[in-house]
């Protein structure tokens, strides 16, 4: 065996188990193929003109009644199921990534102030990140969303949606951030080389940007990750419930709430393919999360 | 002890007033309630007349006084949407999601603790790996999907459960029950599976990891050591310590399951609080949706406050490290 095996790749070296390899390949695919999605997908969903409503509701190509020209369908538009689902993937995936950025900077931000300055500072920051972890995702996030609703006249919601719905998922995912952050930096503060920046006069936010937060960074990626995929999952659950994306500009969970509207006629695939892809998505980055949180964790890994 | 229970009803009563604040915020400056409930072609005095009786005239901690008199003497509003008194509206809903919530929880408990004490046991065994790979799938499946799926194979493909409403529903007063009718408890079994994988998963991984901890300790060793029986070895003694955490979790649980209830009520309409709550947001019913806040809000404190006052009786060292 030995022979046969390649020069290891960087995650051999990491020693990742094949699934997570597999999964890791499985999420790189899907993101280039949601990424180019203008490029890849055989129609253009956003451009009217390109469907009509006599191809509404045909059935996947490999089905008796199938249309070759028509890979996964079409939705009840005649949109090809499969475009749809391309243009989808990237609406969910930027959605996703961009509430864990928010939430990232706004947690390590608000857990290397707690963190170093502790005290008041400290108390008030923790206080207001246990009040929020003791509440569900979905219910901050169904209550930012309804609040900015109320906020935003109906014309320009749609437009909004996407800025809506990262910060109605962020709000709930700094706390993490910030938790492990400020644990972190209680231990960086008390070593030496904090306190020599300390003494030779440094400013604060150079010693907690400079020299704390290149230390604490580690656990934030792997956070990150696993964050990715249950952000992804709440923005689909939100434009599921029908205070997402709007069905003009359709994430993969709006798509599944249209498809959702037509199970009982027997048309299953609007909802079942833009489902699968969800759970495929979320499982991949799920896996290769799962073994990042085991590989970094020390605790875990003296027990295996 | 009695200040341990002073700080935690202290900090309890300061998350509720925080909720409560955010709530009336809510109520007062999204959207303008006198544009909402005056004619549309109201004179500026007609407005002002209005505005006056309402109290939106007088300064702000006033209003928010009245509305704290108000919220607690049980009138939350009136629905934008239904014109019907908010409580009324959330004491209809509540038997539904309430029943709905009882039925996942003692799913997900019965399925999740052997799921657990199998992994547990036979960390290695196949069966352990294909739940754990299957747990995975869970946590990475939305409830939606599983909901649809399950009305796709039970209530379209094969027609043998009712996919959406409570079936037929007894009324017991001010309760109404579906556990009484063949068509109510029927019509459980899908939203009730569906509602209970959410939970299933974080049991089955929590039992699985207390019991992994409890069978390397001492006295489970000295057990063994002694030569008492395997199985009362894993079921009288570990499963017993490994269940108090679980006990809690459940627990605390119960208001999560209940606002997460608002998907699975949505997937098989089931006309819970849920439901009423987001329909409330998709038309912009501020009072219902204020109303809910206040009402899961306050579950959550009442729970959390109950299980840290518990541990605190029952472990003292929780006692002298908050004290």
């Amino acid at each position: 065996m030995k022979t046969l095996a390649p020069t290891p790749g960087l995650f051999m070296r990491l020693g990742a188990p094949p699934s997570a390899i597999v999964a890791g390949a499985l999420a790189l695919i899907l993101v280039a193929c949601a990424l180019l999605a203008s490029w890849i997908a055989p129609y253009d969903p956003t451009d009217l003109s390109s469907f009509e409503l006599i191809n509404a509701e045909l059935p996947p190509a490999f089905t008796a009644d199938g249309d070759p020209n028509f890979l996964l369908g079409t939705d009840n538009q005649g949109r090809d199921l499969l475009s749809a689902m391309l243009y989808g993937a990237r609406v969910s995936i930027a959605i996703g990534g961009g509430a864990v950025l928010l939430a990232a900077t706004l947690g390590v931000s608000l857990g290397l102030l707690a963190g170093y300055f502790g005290g008041k500072v400290d108390a008030l920051i923790m206080r207001i990140a246990d009040v929020i972890l003791s509440f569900p995702t979905i219910l901050l996030a169904l209550l930012v969303s309804g609040i900015a609703r109320a906020l935003i006249p109906g014309a320009a919601t749609a437009e909004w949606a996407p800025v809506i719905l990262i910060c109605a998922i962020a709000i709930h995912e700094w706390v993490q951030y910030a938790r492990t952050v400020r644990a972190a930096t209680m231990v960086e503060t008390a070593k030496d080389y904090v306190r020599a920046a300390k003494v030779i006069g440094l400013p604060p936010w150079r010693i907690m940007l400079r020299h704390i937060l290149p230390n604490v960074m580690s656990p934030v990626l792997v956070i990150s990750t696993i964050n990715l995929a249950a952000a992804v999952l709440t923005e689909a659950t939100l434009s599921f419930l029908g205070v997402g994306m709007p069905p003009t500009y359709p994430s993969l969970g709006t798509l599944i709430r249209i498809g959702n509207e037509f199970v009982f006629s027997g048309i299953w695939w609007i909802a079942l393919f833009p489902a699968l892809a969800l759970v495929i998505l979320v499982l991949a980055v799920n896996i290769v999360g799962d073994w990042l949180r085991d590989r970094f964790n020390p605790k875990l890994r003296v027990k295996r | 002890m009695f200040k341990v229970l002073l700080s935690r009803l202290g900090q309890a009563a300061l998350v509720m007033l925080v909720v409560s604040a955010v709530s009336f915020v809510m109520f007062r400056y999204v959207g303008d309630p006198v544009a909402t409930m005056s004619r549309e072609n109201a004179s500026v005095e007609e407005k002002a007349e209005l505005r006056r009786s309402l109290g939106l005239d007088q300064p702000l901690v006033v209003q928010y006084g009245r509305f704290l008199t108000r919220t607690l003497s049980g009138d939350l509003g009136i629905s934008y949407r239904n014109q019907r008194p908010v409580t009324e509206l959330i004491a209809e809903r509540l038997p539904a999601t309430l029943e709905l919530v009882i039925v996942a929880t003692i799913l997900s408990l019965a399925l999740g603790i052997p799921l657990g004490v199998l992994c547990a046991l036979k960390p290695d065994g196949v069966a352990a790996r294909l739940v754990q790979a299957l747990s995975l799938v869970g946590i990475s499946t939305p409830t939606f999907v599983t909901g649809i799926v399950l009305i796709l194979v039970f209530a379209v493909s094969l027609g043998w459960l009712p996919s959406f409403g409570r079936g037929q529903v007894v009324d017991l007063g001010w309760w109404s029950t579906g556990f009484l009718t063949i068509s109510g408890l029927k019509s459980f079994i899908l939203p009730g599976i569906t509602l209970a994988l959410y939970q299933l998963t974080l049991i089955m991984r929590l039992v699985r990891a207390e019991m992994i901890d409890v069978l390397s300790s001492d006295y489970i060793r000295f057990a063994k050591a002694r030569g008492l029986p395997t199985r009362y070895i894993h079921f009288r003694l570990a499963l017993r310590n490994a269940l108090m955490p679980v006990i809690t979790v459940t627990g605390l649980q119960i208001g999560s399951l209940i606002a997460f209830a608002i998907v699975t009520e949505t997937v098989f309409q089931w006309p819970g609080m849920g439901l009423l709550f987001i329909q409330a947001v998709s038309f912009v019913d501020i009072p219902v949706m204020a109303a809910y806040l206040l009402f899961v809000g306050l579950l959550f404190v009442l729970i959390n406050t109950v299980v840290d006052i518990l541990y605190a009786v029952v472990d003292p060292r929780l006692r002298a490290r908050s004290a």
